[in-house]
């Protein structure tokens, strides 16, 4: 009953943090809703008095790299993006440039910048969350920055973010 | 001469406003004599506001049925593991806490209510209190804005306590989901940045009164109350219990109907 009501309060976090990482809505809520089944299944390995937040934020790590692992053998697509063509609708939220770059950091180095940059984690938190050593969490959020800025500086001033409708 | 000894995790610190005053101190003499370094550092920050701008509005969007249904699903097995985590956690509130035999925790122990208060508004704190940038939904330079927005949403009047004589200055408030409607609350700093929260709730029994209860959620210590339509916590990981409980006198003079 706790835990369930713990795992609504964080949804909306585990949302945004979904959304960043998928790059389309409804990839999104499909990878929460596998992380909270999951983590009812898993509830017994979670530690009471950790930080369920950090632990649930593992789980979804874990149901997304099965996914990909899933999918990048179901349909190799290399370097196109798939978020493009999976986005159904128009999406009013997405700064569009930002997302789009954002979609083509390394998998690895991308949930290292948005765990830092949307969650605030601490780096020894990302770290764990990961399970990864703290060295490697720095290098990913060292070469995630630096291929962010080239991306977003290469779009050049004529593309400036801009909301989409 | 030696190079002053910056690293490249430095810079990723600095960037993320995670660096000790005298740690600060140096880098930026640093990147000072270095303006192309400078020049990326101020992107990275710049990167980083954008990326929380784009994906902020996500936090305030109401929740799909199919997550709130995923979350609280329980599946048989579900609730075993809940409740062995229960025991080994060995703080029980709202479950009975017989086995413990220790009186205080019986004293202790909530009323039949479903949703312990106490450990709604550890979560919330737990949640929001670590926030940097957006703490708060309404800042306290609105709290006109603030209180009559809240009460509105709750339904009865709400009020942000003054606890400036305690040291503690009103940061704003948010609204948040409860399990029978909108609940408040408000954010509490210190000068040296200790936080703490006042949790809000309608209760549905509305002629109850209780003494205050203490109960510590996780790091969370949290007091809590009901006092007749309205139930409140007060919840603070940095605060002693002693603190804590000078805190929730207070508030509760200021917030007697």
């Amino acid at each position: 009953m706790d835990e369930a009501q713990r795992l609504v309060e964080l949804i909306p976090r585990l949302r945004r943090y979904a959304r960043a990482l998928v790059g389309d809505r409804a990839g999104a809520d499909d990878l929460v809703q596998d992380t909270l089944e999951r983590a009812w299944t898993k509830l017994h390995l979670y530690q009471q008095g950790t930080d369920l937040r950090a632990w649930l934020f593992t789980v979804m790590h874990n149901v997304h790299v099965n996914r990909m692992r899933a999918t990048r053998l179901a349909d190799p697509l290399g370097d196109e993006m798939p978020e493009l063509a999976s986005r159904t609708q128009p999406d009013a939220l997405v700064l569009r440039d930002l997302d789009r770059a954002i979609a083509r950091l390394p998998a690895d180095q991308r949930a290292v910048l948005l765990l830092v940059t949307l969650e605030e984690m601490s780096y020894e938190e990302v770290a764990r969350t990961l399970g990864i050593p703290i060295g490697t969490v720095m290098s990913r959020l060292s070469r995630a920055r630096e291929k962010l800025r080239a991306m977003m500086l290469g779009q050049g001033a004529a593309t400036k973010l801009k909301v989409v409708k | 001469m030696s190079e002053l000894p910056v690293s490249e995790t430095d810079l990723q610190a600095y960037a993320d406003g995670r660096l000790g005053a005298e740690r600060r101190a140096l880098v930026e003499a640093w990147l000072a004599s270095r303006p192309e370094e400078a020049e990326r550092v101020a992107a990275y920050q710049r990167l980083g506001k954008e990326v929380r701008a784009a994906y902020e509005a996500m936090l305030s969007e109401p929740v799909p049925e199919r997550l709130a249904q995923a979350a609280t699903r329980r599946f048989p097995w579900g609730r075993a593991a809940a409740i062995a985590g229960w025991i080994a956690l060995g703080t029980a509130i709202g479950v009975p806490a017989g086995w413990q035999l220790r009186p205080e925790r019986l004293v202790a122990q909530a009323a039949p209510d479903s949703t312990p208060i106490a450990r709604r508004a550890a979560v919330a704190h737990a949640t929001y209190s670590p926030e940097v940038r957006h703490p708060v939904e309404v800042g306290a330079d609105d709290e006109q804005h603030l209180v009559a927005w809240l009460s509105k949403r709750l339904g009865m009047k709400v009020r942000a306590p003054k606890l400036d004589e305690a040291g503690m200055s009103l940061v704003g408030g948010r609204l948040l989901p409860g399990e029978n409607g909108p609940v408040a609350q408000f954010m509490y700093q210190s000068q040296n940045g200790k936080r703490l929260t006042l949790y809000v709730r309608t209760e549905a029994s509305r002629n109850r009164e209780t003494a205050f209860r203490y109960a510590r959620e996780n790091n969370v210590g949290v007091f809590y109350w009901i006092d007749r339509e309205a139930g409140y916590a007060l919840a603070s990981t940095d605060l002693s219990k002693d603190e804590l409980l000078r805190l929730a006198n207070l508030c509760y003079k200021q917030l007697e109907p």
